[in-house]
């Protein structure tokens, strides 16, 4: 391949190396596909287009070049990043010294190339490619999902094609439902294959297909009349015109009618910007529509469909407080107060470590910082924590030890990468933005990857090298030369001290002493080796890096340290436990001991996540649960407060690569709060005067307070994601089940993909986890 | 089930291409001849072998006009009505055929035995106009000459058949 590439800026792309070809996971790749290879390095070229003078790297393809200097050549099988296909002819220019039109979206620049995009003759050749595609289309823009936001419609306003010369009746065809969420309307559908390619070069799942030919021609699912997919709407997204659309959207509004508002999804913990189109105090749909974001147009079937369930009907809406043993609707007054009473009635009883707080892994970074505050200041203890699904303190512990804080792979680094060693998760289901990543990575920039996993996973297709182990952590101790060392693993060895920068992706297969471990072998791989944790949630990080924790405060400082103790005491001005307190599974054995009476649940479903039983919270003397819905925990509380969703409030996400991003409000839910405004007014009921008049108070608190969290507000708030580098020296992880992954699929995220209509409708939702489609 | 000979035939196949899926078309083809169709076991069996993804062979089922996922008759007619067969009644020799059978364009008669098609160009110009049933030309035809074969497939097929 790269002889290849030396000598022309195309290179087929098929598959990687790959040494285990025999025993790798069906189905397969498709056929290779042509893509330009852009070489950056290269003597830049300079050529002339419509008079101005335009230089680029070599390899650039004309439509790109034009577009750097702000000619807009219109295309429909052209999309950036995808493989060329030269079949729309819409993108067709005039250049000097060649007899015909050429299509600006395969020619390659090359010096001196003069170059015409708006001359009558070019004009004229679009207008005719117009008529043809509109032979059969059956122009019902007035009811067409795309109309007002469509890639045809622009072009016959610009161009003008009203008048066709085909007296033949056009053909139709009934629109077809792909699946719950896809539905296709053949009339409408131009035949650029983005889809095709999308689903496939990008998704590697390769569900669509073209039956048929010529005029004839028509997409097809890969199930006879269905598809079977990972349904992540990126065939709707990039389809120019309405042939594809979402089965959550459809029929339901004008694209004008909406405002939009970006975002950060919500479910896993990639932190995919997305942009929210509100219309009626409504989510309609989600799409990253700039394609802003480290993620580009990329959001799997959670963040493109799954923010339904802010929508939903079971919603909270009022506190309920329990009165003789029912719960009851009741004031946000009379909530906070009578949480108030129970929990200052405990702890003067029974001291204040016999209560604990359970924190979120949804929540903003200033709700959890304000969390720990209130557990620490106001109810006087450290028994606080969360659902810990990926060991980030471990990592931060030994990048601070070994001085390389700058080691922080950003999911940008995961992209870029020229070599990725993944370790002991799926990310296929897991998190589906940094298998996007990876697979982008191989495919368009030769990464090796290099994995090593207990199970079989789809990204082995990728892979350069693929060690199915027994258990991550032993492999990891050989490869660090602590363990017992396998031919196999002297061979991954080997490969990765032939590569530079390589990206180390780990899941929860890894905790403590193993992560410690595996950092510090692998800063010692040739160049500048960067780590990622793999955490499940959308502030999974967050949740970690604010001091969700027993024995950590903000930013990875132990409890133990006086010295950082003081400087939060000084902060805040209250006093800060010395004591290290209870971990997630030492405050369920208290509970079910007695030692702990009152428990505080802050969006966590721990009867879910812990498997705790609810005989085991009905021994609590008191429990208080801030939820969106009503679930197993909420509904053996003493007092339910209704949250408000990520939708619905401000504030900042730091995603698993630890890049900081801000959530906007894009609606209000009536009735609800954030947990911002429940713990600052729950804080005041405990007689506190909190300083914060809004959650970027808080923000510039956390900026100033937490190591490694001073970041430049502006870039933050214009949309930007910010890399945060935590340095600290957290305490050795105490128990390895404290970290553990829900193991969510590409369809759930906890509990709150169960209010998700559009999740649940895919038939591919009830397939067994680790499907691969 | 396809045959093990049929099996030992794509391995030969398959072998004389540098890339494995050049050979989607010919195994078609045979897959084709002995099962009569295109089954969707066949399919699978041949995305599998050229490691492709079983809609890609579809495509290219669909790409074909002379491969069918749907079984034939036992008799293929191909009727040609290009150019030369034209001009020389082509038509109505496919719409003689089309009367006497009682089907249309890729329709099966109720008792499995003819399927009818107008196909383009048989490359059998000079004994316009020409047909082909399953892999047999037929030329210089004239409605006669159609009713005696088709007489005669009757018999023969009823014969063959159990
Ligand atoms: S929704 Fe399905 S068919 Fe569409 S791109 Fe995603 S995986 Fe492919
Ligand atoms: S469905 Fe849309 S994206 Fe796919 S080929 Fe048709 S027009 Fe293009
Ligand atoms: S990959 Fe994760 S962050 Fe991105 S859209 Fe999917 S669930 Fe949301
Ligand atoms: S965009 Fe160039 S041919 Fe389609
Ligand atoms: S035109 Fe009929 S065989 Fe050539």
């Amino acid at each position: 391949m790269s002889e290849a590439n030396s000598k022309s800026p195309f290179a087929i792309l098929d598959q990687p190396t790959r040494p285990d070809d025999a025993g790798r996971p069906g189905p397969y790749p498709r056929s290779p596909a042509l893509s330009p290879r852009v070489n950056p390095q290269g003597e830049a070229v300079t050529l002339t287009i419509d008079g101005k003078s335009v230089t680029t790297a070599p390899g650039t393809v004309l439509i790109e070049a034009a577009r750097q200097v702000g000619i807009e050549i219109p295309s429909y099988c052209y999309y950036p990043g995808l493989s060329l296909q030269g079949a729309c002819r819409m993108c067709v220019v005039s250049i000097e010294k060649m007899g015909k039109l050429q299509t600006a979206c395969t020619t390659i620049v090359s010096n001196g190339m003069v170059v015409h995009t708006d001359s009558d003759e070019v004009k004229n050749a679009r207008k005719a490619m117009l008529e043809f595609l509109l032979t059969n289309h059956p122009l019902d823009c007035p009811v067409c999902d795309k109309g007002g936001e469509c890639e045809l419609q622009d072009a016959v306003f610009r161009y003008g094609a009203a008048e066709t010369r085909f007296l033949e009746t056009k053909q139709h065809e009934e629109e077809k439902k792909f699946s719950s969420l896809v539905y296709y309307d053949r009339p409408r559908c131009i035949l650029c294959y983005r889809c095709i390619r999308v689903c496939d070069e990008g998704m590697d799942v390769n569900a669509y297909g073209i039956g048929f030919r010529g005029g004839l021609s028509v997409i097809i699912p890969n199930r006879g009349e269905h598809l079977e997919c990972e349904e992540c709407g990126m065939c709707i997204d990039v389809c120019p015109v309405g042939a594809l659309t979402s089965g959550t959207y459809r029929y339901k509004t004008r694209p004008w009618e909406m405002t939009h508002v970006g975002t950060i999804c919500n479910h896993c913990g990639d932190g995919c910007k997305t942009t929210l189109a509100i219309r009626n105090n409504q989510i309609l749909r989600a799409n990253n529509r700039d394609h802003s974001g480290f993620n580009g147009e990329f959001l799997c079937a959670k963040g493109r469909f799954g923010w339904d369930f802010v929508n939903s009907d079971q919603r909270l809406t009022a506190p309920r407080i329990k009165r003789n043993r029912q719960l009851e609707s009741g004031s946000w007054e009379e909530a906070l107060s009578t949480a108030a009473a129970r929990l200052n009635e405990i702890i003067a009883k029974s001291g204040p470590d016999s209560v604990a707080v359970l924190g979120s892994n949804h929540t903003a970074n200033e709700e959890n910082y304000l969390l720990q505050r209130f557990a620490r200041t106001i109810l006087g203890t450290n028994n606080v924590d969360h659902h810990r699904t990926g060991d980030f303190s471990s990592l931060v512990g030994a990048l601070t030890a070994a001085n390389a804080t700058d080691r922080y792979a950003t999911m940008q680094d995961v992209f870029e990468a020229s070599s990725i060693l993944l370790l002991g998760s799926d990310p296929t289901h897991e998190h589906p933005l940094v298998a996007y990543q990876i697979r982008q990575a191989v495919r368009r920039h030769d990464a090796r990857l290099y994995i090593v996993n207990r199970a079989e996973l789809k990204l082995r297709r990728q892979a350069s090298l693929y060690l199915k182990v027994e258990d991550e952590g032993a492999a990891v101790g050989a490869l660090a030369g602590t363990g017992a060392a396998s031919p196999e693993l002297g061979t991954l060895r080997e490969r990765l001290s032939k590569e530079n920068d390589t990206v180390v992706v780990f899941g929860d297969a890894l905790r403590g002493e193993q992560v410690t471990g595996l950092v510090r072998w692998g800063l010692t791989l040739p160049g500048k080796s960067r780590f990622v944790a793999l955490g499940d949630y959308a502030n999974s990080r967050g949740a970690a890096d604010m001091g969700v924790l027993p024995d950590t405060l903000p930013g990875y400082a132990a409890v133990a340290d006086a010295a950082a103790r003081a400087r939060f005491e000084s902060a805040w001005g209250a006093e800060i436990p010395a004591q290290p307190g209870r971990n997630a599974r030492a405050i369920f054995a208290g509970i079910e001991s007695g030692e702990i009476k009152a428990l505080l649940v802050f969006g966590s479903n721990p009867v879910r996540s812990f498997g705790v039983k609810p005989e085991t919270l009905r021994k609590l003397e008191f429990l208080f649960v801030a939820d969106l819905f009503p679930t197993e925990t909420a509904e053996v509380a003493d007092v339910v407060v209704p949250a408000a969703s990520f939708a619905e409030k401000s504030g900042t996400v730091t995603n698993t690569c630890g890049q900081i991003q801000a959530l906007k409000r894009t609606m209000r839910k009536a009735g609800t709060r954030s947990d911002f405004e429940i713990l600052v007014a729950l804080a005041a009921q405990f007689g506190a005067n909190w300083p914060y008049r809004s959650s970027e108070d808080v923000l510039k608190e956390i900026i100033a307070q937490v190591r490694g969290y001073a970041i430049p507000l502006p870039a933050l708030l214009v949309g930007g994601a910010v890399v945060t580098r935590p340095q600290g020296n957290p305490p050795p992880l105490e128990r390895a089940d404290l970290i553990f992954s829900a193991r969510d699929s590409l369809f759930t995220s906890g509990s709150i993909s169960r209010y998700s209509w559009a999740l649940n409708s895919l038939d591919e939702a009830k397939k067994p986890h680790g499907t691969i489609f | 089930m396809l045959s093990d000979a049929l099996k030992a035939k794509f391995d030969k196949i398959i072998a004389r291409y540098p890339l494995k899926r050049s050979a989607i078309v010919p195994l078609l083809m045979f897959a084709q001849d002995e099962i009569g169709y295109v089954s969707d076991e066949a399919i699978e069996e041949i995305a599998r072998r050229v490691e492709v993804r079983p809609i890609e062979v579809i495509e290219d089922i669909g790409y074909y006009s002379m491969l069918h996922r749907q079984p034939l008759g036992k008799y293929n007619i191909q009727v040609c009505t290009n150019v030369s067969c034209l001009l020389r009644g082509g038509e109505e020799i496919l719409e003689h055929c089309s009367k006497k059978l009682g089907i249309g364009h890729k329709q099966t008669t109720p008792d499995g035995l003819f399927s009818l098609e107008e196909v383009e160009c048989l490359g059998a110009c000079c004994g316009a106009p020409a047909m082909q049933v399953n892999y047999d030309f037929y030329e210089n035809l004239t409605p006669q000459k159609i009713d005696a074969l088709i007489e005669k497939l009757r018999s023969d097929g009823a014969k063959k058949s159990p």
